[in-house]
């Protein structure tokens, strides 16, 4: 069933492999979870990143953009409310499909959108792309073109949270596609091994490029990927992003507490193709049309934000207005910054000894 | 002002295409993400998604025209508030401007332009010892993560086993398990776990038990560890060492036989040595652990047991990117590095009974390779020798080969000539083995050869 989260199982002699939202299905999101400004700015930040993205994939059909372009349009719910279960000096590493754990972890639209028009005001002053941008002042460390690669990257962060004796921690995020490399279970032993404060969120939309994950994984439930290394795991509504949200702060507090990694999967889709050059023929249209009417994590949010009253229409249709501003301003500045000088073709490759 | 729906670019190589379908007609309300088109790329049919919401006022190409150009306007849409009236607006054939085409800046067919010149260490007059190269690799760790508490090693049986070659021996007892780390076998984990660790400013070294294993983890050696300073625009840098064991020890085989020196040689945003001297190999690898770029480390298992002298204290660096002259000599350069220094040396030993003079460069550093050393030798002898354990084609001996003909050409009188482990996968059979590695017969030959003293 396309449009249901699939049923978790306890798997036999896994540690801790739950799922933890009560609200499933239809259920909106349980916003006596958070208070009136939280819920607000949850919200604020999913639209940010859809409207972002609606404009990079414009940009990109004006041949704004080149190259690879993964967007994130309906997974927003996941990296928007994992973020909200962080502190600040806590690390994040993702994939390719990036631009919106940037915007989560608050990097400006503006460098972002300029990164991908391969501009000097990027976040990489052109030299990256879309696939790869860092803020280390954000804890931002990537934006990795190589599926799987970023997992033991974030591993090492951990590593190196603790050996630095600091209370951080790191989400490592991986895609359905990425659950099949190899590395992943190096880094997966080695974390549980050396009791690493590390999250691995397992952003399970269904599909890596055009192969579900039925003929790409032999059980389709990922949240008990760990459990051969003792790793609890949790599967969550990632449409969800109250349930997101209290899902990570509970795995967020067991891996600072030195209890080693946790593994979330979060149940999520995206709208649009693998990247912006794929049709998506692989899936059905009625599918992503159900998913969109029935389970957008944004529109589900605002139901109950309405709902319950805790807000209105036109306070919605002023922060749409806002965010709209936002993401208008990043791409003018997108376009009208210039290119990056011919003289960075040489630079930043080594460091001054 | 309608906003105008431009035909998109919906392929990385896609100037134009068909409008297959319209999906929203003229009248239909829009919203943000709905399908209103279906276009025929270059690759595939694609669905064109509206990033703004209104009404659709015009449809301004007719389904099924084919060659629509990128940018053209193909429909317009009424925002909140206007009508048909707000169409006759719009001037129709007002395309974006397309994006300016962007002049490649041309490839110089030199390198890149050299960053400050690396300056050699000066001779050493203090007290020396003699240590084998072992011993040295081991007290240049041992010293670094004095200095520095960030330094740390991590690799299979670096720890409580002492190093698979005792290279680390009594590391463990000093610095502790949390410095010295047992990995399991997982080369691709570890080394990107290591990188992971550089990114946050840690300082890995990584040991590979050999080379060989490090092909499990090339990638996040090179995706990771090389690449990433760049495509941060110097954001985020990779301190780190991987170390260990390189090209042929004695009777393993092909898998666990190979030079892998121009591999890595390869690649911006790596540096790659190669010591033949335990003074070499003890001052460089402290320059690599202190080096805020990922280093290439590349030892010899034959050359560990081997005796040199070697300055003694903690001072004793030796810079990366500096060829060291190991014999002068007037009548042919021989330039190489790691185990073949000393069959070199050997060579040059027999030369002399014949009346030539070789001059021995141990490159020592192959990224960033000192050409100006070889170039000026080959300006006094005007004859170039090259000598590696690893194959031929695209080697380092071919890299100075083209080095030679953009730099010395004027100066040479022979044709530089590369002496290189055979082009085979290495055989077990002790013979055959000797056969596939260049041998000091071999380097002595190409020298009289060069010098057409044959």
């Amino acid at each position: 069933m396309a449009t249901q989260a699939a049923k978790p199982k306890k798997v036999k002699g896994a540690p801790v492999a739950k799922k933890v939202s009560a609200k499933r299905g239809r259920a909106g999101p349980d916003v006596a979870s958070a208070n009136r400004d939280e819920l607000l700015e949850l919200y604020r930040e999913m639209l940010l990143i859809r409207r972002f993205e609606e404009k990079a994939g414009q940009m990109y059909g004006m041949g704004l953009i080149g190259g690879f372009c993964h967007l994130y349009v309906g997974q927003e719910a996941v990296v928007v409310g994992m973020q909200a279960s962080i502190a600040e000096g806590d690390s994040v590493i993702t994939s390719y499909r990036d631009h919106g754990h940037m915007l989560a972890c608050g990097m400006e639209a503006k460098g972002v959108m300029a990164e991908l028009t391969g501009r000097r005001g990027g976040y990489s002053r052109g030299k990256g792309g879309s696939m790869h941008m860092f803020s280390q002042e954000k804890g931002f460390f990537g934006g990795h073109g190589i599926v799987g690669a970023q997992v033991p990257l974030g591993t090492g962060l951990a590593f190196a949270h603790k050996y630095k004796d600091e209370a951080a921690v790191c989400l490592t995020y991986l895609g359905d596609g990425a659950v099949n490399q190899g590395q992943v279970y190096e880094s997966f032993n080695m974390a549980a091994l050396w009791k690493l404060p590390v999250i691995y969120v397992i952003e399970n939309n269904k599909y890596g490029m055009g192969t579900s994950i039925e003929r790409a994984s032999a059980r389709t439930d990922l949240y008990h990927r760990g459990q051969a290394y003792g790793i609890p795991g949790i599967q969550v509504d990632g449409m969800d992003v109250l349930a997101v949200r209290e899902a990570g702060r509970k795995v967020v507090a067991h891996a600072r507490a030195g209890k080693g990694p946790q593994i979330l999967e979060m149940l999520t889709y995206r709208y649009r193709g693998h990247s912006m050059s794929d049709p998506a023929k692989s899936r059905a249209k009625e599918e992503v049309q159900k998913m969109r009417q029935e389970r957008d994590p944004i529109e589900r949010l605002r139901g109950a934000l309405l709902d319950n009253k805790v807000t209105d229409e036109a306070s919605l249709k002023e922060m749409d207005r806002s965010v709209k501003e936002i993401v208008s301003e990043a791409a003018e500045f997108a376009q009208n910054s210039p290119e990056p000088d011919v003289s960075e073709l040489f630079t930043d490759i080594y460091a001054e000894a | 002002m309608p906003i105008q729906i431009l035909m998109p670019a919906l392929s990385p190589t896609m100037t134009e295409g068909k409008l297959a379908k319209w999906l929203k007609q003229t009248g239909e309300p829009v919203a943000a993400g709905d399908t209103i088109a279906e276009i025929e790329t270059d690759k595939a049919t694609m669905e064109v998604e509206a990033v703004d919401e209104g009404i659709l006022g015009q449809q301004l190409v007719a389904e099924g025209t084919e060659g629509v150009p990128v940018n053209t306007p193909i429909a317009l849409l009424l925002e909140e508030g206007e009508d048909e009236s707000a169409l006759a607006n719009v001037d129709s054939v007002a395309a974006a401007p397309a994006p300016a085409a962007v002049a490649a800046p041309a490839t110089p067919v030199a390198a890149a332009p050299t960053a400050a010149p690396v300056v050699a260490e000066t001779e050493w007059d203090g007290p020396t010892q003699t240590q084998t190269v072992r011993e040295a690799l081991r007290d240049a760790m041992a010293e670094e993560m004095r200095r520095n508490p960030d330094v740390f090693l991590m690799g299979e049986e670096v720890a409580e086993y002492q190093g698979a070659y005792k290279i680390s021996q009594g590391l463990l007892e000093e610095f502790g398990a949390k410095r010295v780390i047992d990995t399991p076998i997982t080369e691709q984990g570890f080394a990107g776990i290591g990188v992971g660790a550089a990114f946050y400013g840690l300082r890995p070294i990584v040991e590979f038990m050999t080379f060989n294993f490090a092909m499990q983890a090339i990638d996040q050696i090179i995706n990771s560890a090389a690449k990433t300073r760049y495509m941060s625009g110097g954001q985020v840098s990779s301190p780190i060492v991987f170390r260990g064991p390189n090209g042929a020890a004695a009777r393993v085989a092909a898998q666990h036989s190979q030079c892998y020196a121009s591999w890595y040689a390869h690649i911006p945003g790596l540096k790659v040595v190669a010591p033949w001297s335990a003074a070499d190999a003890k001052g460089l690898l402290k320059a690599a652990i202190r080096d805020p770029n990922p280093v290439i480390f590349l030892e010899n298992e034959v050359l560990y047991g081997q005796s040199f002298e070697v300055p003694q204290g903690d001072d004793w660096i030796v810079p990366i990117g500096k060829a060291k002259i190991v014999r002068p000599g007037r009548d042919v350069t021989i330039a190489t590095f790691s185990i073949s220094v000393g069959r070199a040396l050997e060579a040059a030993e027999a030369l002399a009974q014949e009346g030539i003079e070789a001059e021995v460069i141990d490159l020592r550093s192959l990224r960033p390779l000192d050409a100006e050393t070889v170039i000026n030798s080959v300006k006094r002898t005007n004859r170039l020798v090259t000598v590696e354990e690893g194959w031929p084609t695209a080697g380092i001996g071919a890299e100075l080969a083209a080095l030679m003909m953009a730099h010395a050409f004027d100066w040479l009188d022979a044709p530089v000539t590369r002496v290189c482990g055979a082009d085979v996968p290495m055989p077990y059979a002790a013979n055959l083995e000797r056969l596939a590695l260049p041998n000091t017969a071999d380097i002595a030959a190409a020298a009289k050869q060069v010098c057409y003293a044959d």
